[in-house]
């Protein structure tokens, strides 16, 4: 399952709702993203996030699926979070669920590896002294890629 | 051949709008002919589009490359590398 919402989520409630009544599930793993108050040397006091509404989700479930086949997922999710948050805001969940740890640990982490690299998000940073709308957009990490490669 | 045509992000804000329909030529038939075309039309798009910068395509909501066929009945975006998560 896949979510884009602009209201924080609950971890514990989204993990009790994905694994009600299951007996199949061996291992779960969650990954939390959370925005942080600092990017280099400068301060954030606050992140927009943009996205590509309509392939945002398309994309979004083009992941999930892949992670499903590549690692035997019984049970996953992802949510992201649109829109305006604060430092220590949880901005994005992903989780997945197998028989066994090693595929659940896998499936996260692709998961994130491919969410990060392939959907259609965009951040913009702004400081206490940014106006209103001001800020920068942040630049893609290298890292990211080869995060992603790393998986072919 | 009126095309749709979507900006994200940084693009969005040097090209100074999200979505924009173009009549454009109708010998455009690839994404690397609009992206050509689409530098002729105004400093802000010879910016955003410039060669050099780290261009995204998508056509009808997939990733597309520069060999991505287009025509009047697909939306098109142009974004700058993805940073979710």
């Amino acid at each position: 399952m896949i979510r884009v919402q602009q209201d924080p989520f609950d971890i514990g409630a989204e993990i009790s709702a994905l694994t009600a009544g299951r007996t199949d599930l061996g291992a779960m793993v969650s990954f939390t993203g959370l925005v942080r108050d600092f990017t280099g040397d400068d301060t954030v006091s606050k992140l927009t996030l943009e996205h590509y509404p309509g392939m945002t989700e398309k994309e979004l479930a083009r992941i999930e699926a892949e992670a499903t086949t590549r690692f035997d997922l019984n049970a996953s999710l992802i949510i992201h979070r649109v829109g305006t948050l604060a430092p220590g805001d949880e901005i994005v969940l992903v989780v997945a669920c197998s028989a066994h740890r090693d595929a659940a640990f896998d499936g996260a982490r692709f998961m994130m590896d491919f969410l990060k690299t392939q959907a259609p998000f965009w951040k913009k940073e702004a400081g206490a002294g940014d106006e209103e709308g001001g800020g920068k957009w942040v630049d893609a990490r290298d890292s990211d890629d080869d995060a992603a490669k790393g998986w072919s | 051949m009126t095309m749709t045509i979507l900006y994200f992000a940084r693009l969005k804000d040097e090209i100074g709008c999200s979505e924009e329909k173009l009549e454009m030529p109708e010998d455009i038939t690839s994404l690397k002919d609009l992206v050509v075309w689409l530098r002729t039309q105004s400093d802000g798009h010879a910016q955003a589009l410039a060669p050099g910068s780290m261009l995204k395509m998508a056509v009808n909501q997939e990733h597309a490359q520069w060999e991505t066929p287009v025509g009047p009945q697909d939306e098109i975006a142009f974004f700058p590398p993805v940073t979710g998560g």
